[in-house]
């Protein structure tokens, strides 16, 4: 009997301990998401959403445009790699995007995303982005959401601090993530710090058509640079960069970039370097670089190698940067909305520094530096510090701001978003994201009036937040209110490729603008069939040219005779439509290349080289019509050196007049 | 012979410059929309064109047989300015004339001219909406698609509506001054008896 209760005894204790432990054990994140968050995150059927979210794919070289606050997914749109779906770098059109002084390079890696603005704030004109690997940058027009110029930057080693612009967008920058030996030179590795440079290019814009045009290249100490901004307000002619690896390694970075306790924010008085350019002061320096347009007139880009660069040495103009330490190996640098205040996020740092515009101006004027780097001045850290955000998270990566003077910072090492204010420096509110976020995005955030409301976390980690999908898995973005004085996680949502940077815009300032449609009259393409009249096909030598027009729901001609075994055949096809939403496609079995995606009134080209005799079919790809699977043709291919004549017809039944 | 009132000539001259408006503004509308088109698709009748998503219509019609609307379909459009130019020719010749027969005749042509339109529409529609290609791909048996005289129409997956465009209400608001015209001058004459 005793033994019993003794049993029992043990037996309560033993449940009432794990009950305790277990009680005490955190909360998983099912219980984050507050009880109104999904009326806050629902768009009904046929609603807008309130923002564009333009998100960077990373290594899928494209833009992703999702919906805020629902997070819906709404075009994947190509920028530096080929796209078959629409036959972005498969057709002849827009083969020459991506032609760059190695030649054809099809894809890049994508990382950060810059709206145009003016006065600061964002006027929905156009995107900018980068390739980090061969280096480039882009210009997307925010009418028709595809990509208008591709610009290769010579002298760089990965284009990773870049496209960040200006106040009034007059310029965008490329600063290197590698530095490199200039002008390909062939020298040990071990010769860094004697023959590695650093390179940032200022990429002139052009106020009416955004065209780009490298204005001038600062050759600038052989370190990384990460990333940038501009300054703005008091602070416009003013741009500032994070730079890693002072110690000038090149090997095992991960160790030996990551001794120094300081790093520098590279303060760049750009004013003063266009000052030197006009005074002619610019070396001019022989490169190779390719510069690609795309002309929606023509429906075709061009592509124009380039062969000078103007160039300062910063160590030869003292008065053009200044370097300010910067505790260890800072990712974000990022200016708040009035430009007074550059937070560097020191992403191995415990704390924070804020500096201030003002006291970095004084500290120049009196000269009140603790040193030089390669004889550039070296800024005395307190005396440019506004302060410290004082543990503030682990592995602080970027922040941006809001309207009421908050600051929100990526914390990736705690996987958390901690939101603070940026005179005082107080900590205000910390929330998780799962898992390991790295950049965020409130709309409006880099610019001089954010428009608040959200910001969005881009997570480096997804692990269990989505149904699993084998090894690889969507990327997870996180959606949370900052209306209120506590953040609130509303919405997970996956995102393609792997997001890096993003901005959001009012959907307000996009959707009055969007292209619906391009004028059939307006078609200057060199092979454009205006109406079925114009339908042709054409033989140049072994070249076949077919004008074809393409409407709901027939391809003239539909059929084609008189091609030889040996001939190239080029498919010109003209969408004759003109109503909003309605694209054709265009197949042909064996082609080595891609579809192509035609829109209303525009002309593409698929190249088609057949490698047997017979008749081939083509058709429509792009579902159009109720008549959509009858939109078709067939090609006859005869053998070389034949006779059979060259003709072509639509509705023709043979017999019949 | 009648003479008019002061304030009647002012009443049809009124009526004949208000009709001035038919050359500058669309005077019918036909309106359709279906699921795939909750914006809307519109046509516009002027009086010698038609304005409008005519080439979308078109192109969607096409499926059933119809025609492709073009100017060359109506040769209304040839002679209509002209008639609308004689209204208010008449209209004004009526102020100054200033007799009421003349009032009477203005009134009577208006709106014979406005009955001969409808019917002429209903004709032009009876024979767009029957007449068919027997090739087209899609053909519902027993099916026409005359479009409605005024009001509002299923036709398949398009809800189709027609009316009065602007020009057509100043039109209308031209016979009402006309017509209380008449009935102005009628009155008077009555109650000085």
């Amino acid at each position: 009997m005793k033994t019993r209760t003794t049993i029992f005894k043990m037996l309560a204790l033993l449940i009432g301990t794990a009950a305790v432990f277990s009680s005490c054990k955190p909360k998983g994140p099912a219980d984050v998401a507050m009880g109104d968050a999904a009326s806050k995150v629902y768009v009904a059927p046929g609603k807008y959403d309130e923002f564009y979210n333009i998100v960077s794919g990373g290594f899928n070289g494209q833009i992703a445009v999702y919906g805020i606050p629902s997070g819906r997914l709404f075009k994947i749109l190509p920028v530096f790699s080929v796209f078959p779906e629409s036959g972005y770098g498969y057709s002849e059109e827009t083969k020459p995007m991506l032609n760059t002084s190695h030649g054809f390079v099809p894809w890049d890696d994508l990382h950060h995303i810059a709206l145009s603005t003016t006065k600061g704030e964002h006027d929905g004109r156009w995107i900018f982005a980068n390739g980090n690997n061969t280096p480039r940058v882009a210009r997307v027009s925010f009418k028709s959401f595809r990509t208008e110029e591709i610009l290769e930057i010579p002298n760089s080693g990965g284009n990773h601090s870049s496209p960040f612009i200006t106040e009034n967008t007059e310029y965008l920058v490329a600063g290197t993530r590698f530095s490199i030996p200039m002008d390909n030179k062939d020298v040990p590795i071990s010769s860094y710090k004697e023959n590695f440079k650093g390179s940032i290019s200022f990429v002139k814009i052009d106020p009416v058509n955004g065209h780009m045009n490298i204005a001038f290249q600062l050759r600038t100490p052989g370190f990384n640079y990460d990333l940038s901004r501009a300054g703005k307000g008091p602070s416009h002619g003013w741009f500032f960069f994070s730079c890693y690896n002072t110690e000038q390694a090149y090997t095992l970075l991960e160790v030996n970039a990551s001794q120094k306790d300081k790093d520098f924010i590279m303060a760049v008085n750009w004013k003063k370097a266009e000052e030197y350019i006009a005074q002619g002061k610019g070396k001019t320096e022989k490169v190779r670089y390719a510069h690609n347009t795309y002309d929606d007139k023509t429906h075709s880009a061009t592509s124009k190698m380039e062969n000078e660069v103007l160039v300062l040495d910063v160590s030869e103009f003292p008065d053009i940067v200044y370097f300010i330490p910067c505790a260890k190996s800072p990712h974000g640098c990022d200016v708040d909305p009035t430009g007074e205040y550059i937070v560097g996020s020191g992403k191995l740092a415990a704390m924070m520094p804020v500096f201030s515009f003002t006291k970095i101006q004084n500290a120049i004027a009196n000269k009140d530096y603790e040193g030089d780097f390669n004889g550039i001045p070296v800024i005395k850290y307190e005396a440019a510090l506004h302060g410290e955000v004082k543990k503030p998270g682990l592995g602080p990566l970027h922040t941006e701001f809001d309207e009421k003077g908050n600051a929100y910072t990526s914390m990736f090492v705690s996987s958390e978003i901690v939101k603070w204010n940026v005179k005082t420096l107080e900590i205000l509110d910390r929330v998780p994201t799962y898992y390991s976020i790295g950049h965020l995005s409130v709309p409006g955030g880099p610019t001089a009036k954010p428009h608040g409301k959200y910001v969005i976390a881009y997570n480096k980690i997804t692990k269990d937040r989505y149904l699993p999908t084998g090894p690889e898995l969507s990327q997870s973005a996180q959606l949370y209110d900052i209306s209120g004085d506590k953040m609130r996680l509303l919405l997970d949502f996956p995102t393609v490729g792997e997001p890096h940077y993003a901005e959001a815009i009012p959907a307000s300032m996009i959707t009055p603008t969007s292209t619906k449609i391009y004028k059939i009259e307006e078609n200057e393409h060199q092979y454009a069939a205006k109406g079925e009249a114009q339908a042709k096909v054409e033989r140049k030598g072994n070249e076949i040219h077919v004008y074809m027009t393409a409407i709901r729901s027939h391809l003239t001609p539909d059929n084609i005779e008189g091609v030889r075994l040996g001939d190239e055949v080029f498919f010109h096809v003209t969408n004759l439509e003109q109503d909003w939403d309605v694209p054709h496609g265009f197949a042909i079995k064996g082609a080595a290349n891609a579809e192509i995606l035609i829109m209303p009134g525009e002309t593409q080209t698929l190249k088609w080289k057949p490698l047997t005799t017979g008749v081939v079919p083509f058709y429509c790809t792009d579902f159009c019509s109720a008549l959509h699977q009858e939109m078709s043709g067939y090609i006859r291919i005869s053998p070389a050196g034949s006779n059979t004549p060259l003709k072509f017809s639509t509705g023709k039944i043979e017999g019949q007049p | 012979m009648k003479k008019l009132k002061p304030l009647s000539r002012i009443l049809i001259i009124l009526s004949a410059v208000l009709m001035v408006s038919g050359y500058f503004l669309p005077l019918w509308q036909i309106l359709m929309w279906a699921p795939q088109y909750p914006e809307g698709l519109d046509m516009q009748i002027w009086i010698n064109d038609i304005k409008g998503d005519v080439k979308i219509i078109s192109a969607l019609n096409h499926y059933i047989g119809m025609r492709h609307i073009e100017v060359s379909m109506f040769p209304e459009f040839q002679y209509m300015i002209y008639i609308v130019g004689f209204l208010i020719a008449f209209g004004l010749l009526a102020s100054l004339v200033n007799r009421r027969f003349m009032l009477v005749t203005f009134t009577t042509l208006i709106i014979a001219c406005a009955l001969a339109a409808l019917v002429d529409f209903y004709l032009w529609g009876y024979d767009y909406g029957h007449n068919l290609d027997p090739t087209a791909p899609i053909i519902v048996p027993g099916m026409s698609y005359q479009p409605p005289l005024i009001g509002t129409k299923q036709l398949l997956n398009f809800t189709a509506f027609s009316g009065p465009d602007i020009g057509g209400w100043i039109f209308i608001a031209s016979g009402i001054l006309a017509i209380g015209t008449v009935v102005f001058e009628f009155k008077r004459f009555h109650n000085k008896i």
